[in-house]
């Protein structure tokens, strides 16, 4: 018998950095930029985190007296700072220096992520334990703090209620940005730009501006991401590499829901099930078919990246000008 | 819309062609520029004085002579996958799959040397490895090629999701010839029989890899300099409307190009498992797809110039592995010193492709 109860509160929680990570690239591709430093810059919100709780941590005399405020603003914020820092860079590469976006992409990925596991191992060593990765179970507590009542709810309370705030904060900022993206005047000048930057500049709007503040807003988002993987998907514990592919897995979802990052809740939990669904069918003895499972919400992104591309509906496609620089003087 | 007339203090003006000294002289400031601020991060992190840390990147690459060898192999592998998605670049066909190529050889490498090994003889089964690891390279490559040509089908994310697919198939195969069993990885593939490793030259274990790649190398500044179909692909990448006006037949250029770069890609991963390490895992090459992306972008897709790129990206990372393990430091602290630097070249192209002109406020224009 398939465990759904087990099994969707656990998806959902695999979904939500996915969904961190695809509100946040989907706002900064419909500004028309395809920013592939969404994995480091994942690594980059998470470890700024987790510098940030580790600090206050060891500020403190004991670990009881944390106050559960601060404990969660500190390294909301500085993971928050740290991946605006990363969107800034990029968007001073591409838009004002014009610098090809998959290369700058790549290399703040490689930035990124050396930067993580760096200080994550470096972390290790400034609080001098033998562990082999850095706790914070403390901070990770607060983050984890859920409605009191939800265990008293049954199915209800476990599948709705038993997460920590920042996976409704997922959802809410998902559906914020695609209220944004349709229904307001920014969002309409915001696609614009990303469609066709020579027509939205004749008009008035200012590509820049709306290219740096959708990057640098959308990396802040997908930063969030990372934190939340490690407070609270990973209870506060930083292992290098840990957090894996995910950045490329939360790249793909923004093709699957086609832009729409409304549509991106339902499918980061969809995702989310599929990333961990090989724990959950019974194989066996036969470990290998298991990879094979691990390859689903790949093969799906291919199928859908074709089939959108096939029925070649208009507001199925890409931004027009994603990935293209733009330089007002250049036809 | 604008309240007061104001002219802005800079004004950036694209910049006819630079003379190549020029160009390569800006590249140079900012390699120098970014091992300046390298070395003062270094310094600040181990307390070293930045010569100490120079000295030690050095002794790095160039410290013995195994290390000297490790270095040309790596340079090796790494310029390979990057002479492979160089036609495709030079489409403007923004292939990021080269990881997955890669794999998909030397996949196809692993498995005929180990399902090959009892039925034929050890040159026969080389002659397999090397046509099925081609195929196979330009199978993953001809894919995203195909919907691309047929309908535009966004080739980037397209070729990133070929990575993950070739990752998990590696995976899955490592699981199923699994030996010791129950480890999960393969372990060396013949290690008593050396049937399917690719012949040392001499006492040099990596030679021919390097000598391989070398006339590759050259082969591709031919092909895409001298030959007609590198002068089609380079017209394609300029304007696919010029390219179709002019009677090139694009769908069938953008296939073969792409051909062409997964099938090298493949033969990247066929020396990689034939000529390197002898066993196969997911992690084989090594994120090599994504960097041979910088490579080839920094040497603006001329094969020659990736020599340089090649090693200056390879001559760094084993660098800044040799002060992490000098000074104790975590390994990927060498990722942290890439990064910066490629951020610097990434933004010198800037000042190559662009002038600024400041507008002093005395002189007014007109």
């Amino acid at each position: 018998m398939f465990d759904f109860l087990a099994f969707i509160p656990r998806a959902i929680a695999q979904g939500i950095p996915l969904l961190f990570g695809s509100t946040g690239e989907t706002l900064t591709e419909k500004s028309g930029n395809l920013n592939l430093g969404i994995p480091g810059i994942m690594y980059v919100g998470g470890i700024c985190g987790v510098i940030g709780a580790f600090l206050y941590e060891q500020s403190l005399p004991s670990p009881a007296e944390i106050n559960t405020f601060l404990g969660i603003l500190i390294p909301l914020l500085s993971s928050m700072l740290g991946s605006l820092c990363m969107g800034f860079i990029y968007c001073l590469l591409t838009v004002t220096m014009r610098a090809n976006q998959n290369v700058t992409g790549l290399a703040l990925t490689t930035f990124g992520v050396g930067f993580g596991n760096f200080f994550g191992g470096s972390l290790i060593k400034l609080s001098g334990s033998e562990l082999p990765s850095v706790i914070l179970s403390t901070t990770s507590n607060c983050f984890r703090l859920s409605l009191p009542f939800a265990d008293k709810l049954g199915w209800f309370g476990k599948v709705f209620l038993s997460y920590g705030f920042l996976a409704y904060l997922a959802v809410v900022v998902a559906l914020i940005a695609a209220h944004i993206l349709k229904r307001t005047r920014a969002g309409l000048n915001l696609r614009a730009v990303g469609e066709n930057p020579a027509t939205a500049d004749a008009a008035g709007i200012n590509v820049s501006k709306y290219k740096y503040f959708a990057t640098c807003i959308g990396s802040m988002i997908a930063g969030l991401g990372g934190l939340y993987y490690v407070m609270d998907y990973a209870g506060g514990i930083w292992t290098n590499d840990a957090f894996g592919d995910r950045g490329w897995l939360a790249i793909a979802l923004v093709i699957f829901t086609v832009w729409r990052s409304d549509v991106g809740v339902l499918a980061s939990f969809l995702f989310g099930g599929l990333y961990i669904l090989h724990m959950y069918i019974p194989c066996g003895m036969n470990l290998a078919v298991k990879e094979l499972y691990k390859m689903i919400p790949y093969v799906i992104t291919i199928v859908v990246l074709v089939i959108t591309s096939m029925r070649n509906k208009r507001e199925n496609q890409p931004p027009e000008s994603l990935g293209v620089a733009y330089f007002r003087e250049e036809r | 819309m604008n309240k007061k007339e104001r002219t802005p203090v800079v004004h950036i003006v694209k910049r006819g062609a630079l003379p190549w000294y020029g160009s390569w002289g800006i590249r140079g400031c900012a390699i120098l520029a970014a091992l300046i601020v390298c070395g003062i991060i270094t310094s600040v992190v181990t307390g070293e004085n930045p010569i100490q840390v120079y000295v030690a990147i050095f002794k790095g690459s160039f410290g013995t002579s195994r290390k000297f060898w490790v270095l040309l192999q790596n340079i090796a592998m790494l310029l390979c996958v990057s002479i492979a998605v160089t036609p495709a670049f030079k489409m403007r066909f923004w292939n990021i799959g080269g990881e997955g190529q890669a794999l998909a050889g030397a996949l196809a490498s692993a498995a005929c040397m180990i399902c090959l090994r009892n039925v034929l003889p050890n040159w026969a089964v080389i002659v397999c490895m090397v046509v099925s690891s081609i195929a196979a390279g330009a199978l993953w490559g001809f894919i995203p090629a195909f919907f691309k040509a047929r309908w535009n089908t966004n080739e980037t994310l397209f070729t990133l999701m070929m990575n993950y697919v070739a990752i998990q198939l590696v995976a899955y195969f490592s699981v199923v010839w699994e030996s010791p069993k129950g480890s999960g990885n393969i372990g060396i593939i013949n290690q008593n029989t050396m049937i399917g490793w690719l012949p040392q030259i001499g006492r040099y274990k990596y030679l021919l890899n390097v000598i391989i790649v070398a006339l590759l190398t050259v082969g591709m500044y031919i092909y895409l300099n001298y030959s007609k179909h590198g002068y089609e692909l380079s017209v394609v990448g300029e304007s696919e409307r010029t390219a179709r006006y002019v009677g090139i037949k694009v769908e069938k250029v953008i296939i073969r190009t792409m051909l062409l770069s997964g099938a090298i890609c493949g033969i990247a991963g066929m020396l990689l498992v034939g000529g390197t390490s002898h066993t196969l895992t997911s992690s084989i090459v090594d994120n090599r797809g994504f960097t041979a992306v910088m490579v080839a972008w920094l040497a603006k897709f001329n094969p020659i110039w990736m020599i340089f790129t090649s090693f200056l990206l390879v001559f760094l990372g084993r660098g800044a592995g040799e002060i992490a393990t000098n000074f104790s430091l975590n390994q990927s602290f060498g990722d942290i010193l890439t990064g910066i630097i490629l951020f610097f070249i990434i933004g010198s192209e800037f000042f190559i492709n662009y002038k600024i002109s400041f507008h002093h406020s005395g002189k007014k224009e007109d």
